[in-house]
Order: C-alpha cells, then sequence, then structure tokens
C-alpha cells in the first residue's frame, strides 16, 4: 500500500516531522517494499494560508492511501477525510521505525483534527 | 476630501483623534463623515452613537462547481495560489474563507464547470450622529479576511461628503492599505513609547510606499525631548498636534465621551488640527 511520511530531512532514517501541513518533506513508500522510496519536498511549509489544503492536494495527486504524522490540523483533516485518505499518528523516532510501526500496526487512526488552526506542534 | 487616521501601534489614539475630529469639524462645516473602516473591531459607535439608517450585507464571490460537468482534472486547484481548491478524484473541495474573489478557477477549467455565487462577510452601516454622517463595516466573527469590507465601505463615501475621517485598523497589513489607498492625507497617531516608535516606523514607510502625504500627531507627549522627537526631526516629519499625556483624558475616554465636548484645552487642540487639515 502506498503510504507517505512527514520527514524532517529527504531520508528513511531522519526523524519524523510532527506537523502535516508544514512539514519538511514527504517521504512516499509501498509498506510492502520499504527500503524503496521518493522524497517530495512540501511547497506547502511557506504558504501564506492554507497549507493543509495545499500539501494534502500533493498527497492526493500522487495516490497515498494513507499519511502518517503528529499533527494534522482542521482544514487537513477535512481535505484527506474528503479524499478517502487515513491520517495516523504513531510513536517512531525515525521514518523507517514510522513505516515499521504502520506494519505492526501500533499506530492510532484519527476520526478528527489532532490540532487547531495554526497549532504547530500544539495537541488538542 | 479622504484623511486617514492611521498608527502602526495599536490603542495609540486613532478612534480618540478620528472622533473628536470628526466631532470638530462637523461644527464648522457641513458635508463631515466618520468612517470606521476597522471593521474588526469597530469603536468609534461608542463614542458618537449613531443613530443607524441603513444597513446592507457586505458580499464577496466564491466559486461553484458543477460536479456533473467537473472532470476532476485539477487545473483548478493547481490555478488557486490562496489554496482554496482541493481537488480529490471524486469532487472539488472549497476552502470558502480562503478565497479571494479572483475568478482564476472558473477561468482555467477546461470543462466551464465553475461558476460564481456570493457570500456575505459582514455588514455596511450608515447613519447619523447630529451633523456627523456615520458610515462604518462591521466583520463577521471568524472571517479572515477585512480588506474586502473596508473597501465596501470607502465605496459608501458619496460625493456630497466634503470631508471623510476614515478611522483605519491598527498595524500596516491589507486592511490598513485598503483604508490609506487613494486617500488625500494621512494623520499618523503615535505615543513617545518605544513600541510606539518602532510601530510608526513600519507606518511611515508604508504610508510613503502608498505616496499618500502624512503628519503625526503625538498622543500622550510628554515634556522631555525622546527618541520620537529625535526620529521625526531626523526625517523631516511635520508633527500637527500634540495630545498631552493626562489620567483626565483617559478618564473622560473610559466614559465614551467626547473629549472636545468637555475639556476646552482639548477643544483648542483639534480646532488647530482642523484648521490644518481644511488647508490642505
Amino acid at each position: 500500500m502506498k503510504i507517505a511520511i512527514t520527514a524532517e530531512k529527504d531520508s528513511l532514517d531522519a526523524p519524523l516531522d510532527p506537523r502535516f501541513g508544514r512539514c519538511a518533506w514527504f517521504i512516499i513508500v509501498d509498506t510492502t517494499s520499504p527500503e524503496k522510496f521518493t522524497a517530495i519536498e512540501n511547497r506547502a511549509a511557506s504558504a501564506g494560508g492554507g497549507a493543509g489544503v495545499q500539501a494534502s492536494q500533493t498527497i492526493i495527486d500522487e495516490g497515498v492511501r494513507a499519511v502518517i504524522s503528529g499533527n494534522f490540523g482542521p482544514k487537513a483533516y477535512d481535505a484527506l477525510d474528503a479524499a478517502g485518505v487515513s491520517m495516523i499518528v504513531v510513536e517512531a523516532q525515525s521514518v523507517r521505525e514510522a513505516v515499521q510501526a504502520f506494519n505492526d500496526g501500533t499506530g492510532k487512526l484519527l476520526d478528527s483534527p489532532s490540532a487547531a488552526a495554526h497549532a504547530g506542534l500544539r495537541r488538542i | 476630501m479622504k484623511i486617514t487616521i492611521a498608527s502602526g501601534k495599536g490603542g495609540t489614539g486613532k478612534t480618540t483623534v478620528a472622533v473628536n475630529l470628526a466631532v470638530l469639524a462637523s461644527s464648522e462645516m457641513t458635508g463631515v463623515a466618520y468612517v470606521d473602516c476597522d471593521v474588526e473591531e469597530p469603536d468609534g459607535h461608542l463614542f458618537l452613537h449613531p443613530e443607524i439608517t441603513s444597513q446592507s450585507d457586505a458580499r464577496v464571490p466564491v466559486p461553484v462547481v458543477d460536479e456533473d460537468r467537473c472532470t476532476h482534472c485539477g487545473d483548478c486547484a493547481r490555478a488557486c495560489r490562496f489554496n482554496s481548491l482541493l481537488a480529490t478524484k471524486k469532487k472539488v473541495l472549497i476552502f470558502e474563507e480562503l478565497c479571494h474573489g479572483c475568478g482564476a478557477c472558473a477561468i482555467v477549467c477546461p470543462e466551464n464547470a465553475i461558476t460564481e455565487t456570493t457570500r456575505a462577510i459582514g455588514v455596511v452601516r450608515r447613519g447619523r450622529s447630529d451633523g456627523l454622517t456615520y458610515l462604518g463595516g462591521v466583520l463577521n466573527v471568524g472571517e479572515h479576511m477585512a480588506t474586502p469590507l473596508v473597501a465596501q465601505v470607502k465605496e459608501e463615501i458619496t460625493d456630497d461628503l466634503s470631508l471623510s475621517i476614515i478611522d483605519a485598523s491598527p498595524g500596516t497589513s491589507c486592511p490598513v492599505i485598503e483604508a490609506v489607498r487613494d486617500t488625500d492625507y494621512v494623520i499618523l497617531v503615535t505615543e513617545p513609547t518605544p513600541f510606539g516608535l518602532s510601530d510608526l516606523r513600519l507606518a511611515v514607510e508604508m504610508t510613503r510606499k502608498l505616496e499618500v502625504p502624512f503628519g503625526v500627531v503625538i498622543n500622550r507627549a510628554m515634556d522631555a525631548t525622546n527618541d520620537l522627537d529625535t526620529y521625526l526631526q531626523s526625517e523631516n516629519i511635520d508633527i500637527l498636534a500634540r495630545i498631552p499625556l493626562g489620567r483626565y483624558i483617559a478618564e473622560t475616554i473610559s466614559r465614551g465621551d467626547i473629549l472636545v465636548d468637555v475639556h476646552r484645552e482639548m477643544r483648542n487642540i483639534f480646532q488647530s488640527l482642523f484648521k490644518f487639515v481644511a488647508s490642505k
């Protein structure tokens, strides 16, 4: 399954970026062969507004089915939910660990935004 | 003639100056209007108690997508500079509060699937306070964009008004620029504090970029020379009036009373300010 993980750098050993809308990179992997990956720079990081919307558009255009991150704000939640993309929060230090947690089924599936608008690293 | 009262720093005394100048001017001539363009936090009405004679919805354009014609190509979302459209494989989501009404999405859509409707962002109000015309806007709670409402309030300034005093919001961003733009003179209200001066520098830079002539009113002025005086002198900026620091002034304002009606020396200060304005 094609999933995306928000990351601070463009590698599997990079730390997980806890924000979705303004993360630095999206690391896209197929869960059946997790050592192969594509890294996409997130242009929404510098958006004046609607970063969650723009980031979601990137995810949708890549055909990703689930996103692993730390915080999903209200616009990102509505956007990904409308597109049928699952949002998952995991306990992991690196992208590689996040993919492992996903495959092990230890992630938490979101059914509402985990943060208010413009919340940065704060959780609800 | 349109005069805008702006500041930079909030709470320096824009509304105090705008209201009192408008009231004084209205006692010396006809066709004066007070225009409240601080649409997020209007407060001129707290002093003027206008009788509101008409109120109308302020509306802005937003797109509507005909899902029967839409092929979900995503061109609209890619064209939008404000991230207000999201194209999923099944439908297009519109985030109306981000939409700036530019119409680009409708233009690029290859299927002509996008048309325009409007939504209300606030109200525009018109009224009178004795001989003074009152115009103002109130932005709906939760709305992101004040600028279109500021523009619509200014459109209410009719040709029969000889002097309009526009009370802008604090700061130097889009709503203030919309208030200042295409007016004849700007009065920047400031105070002799470090924050006041720091924000005044930004307001001066903004006003110069907009190429509107301006002068400064110092509120809560103190006798000793300070960084503010030094700055104004080095930049060759006219000081139009000094309102002194006085508890009695704050007390009058906190009662919602109008300074020029209560204190002789305040009336004198605003009389001079009005004479200067009338000469422009």
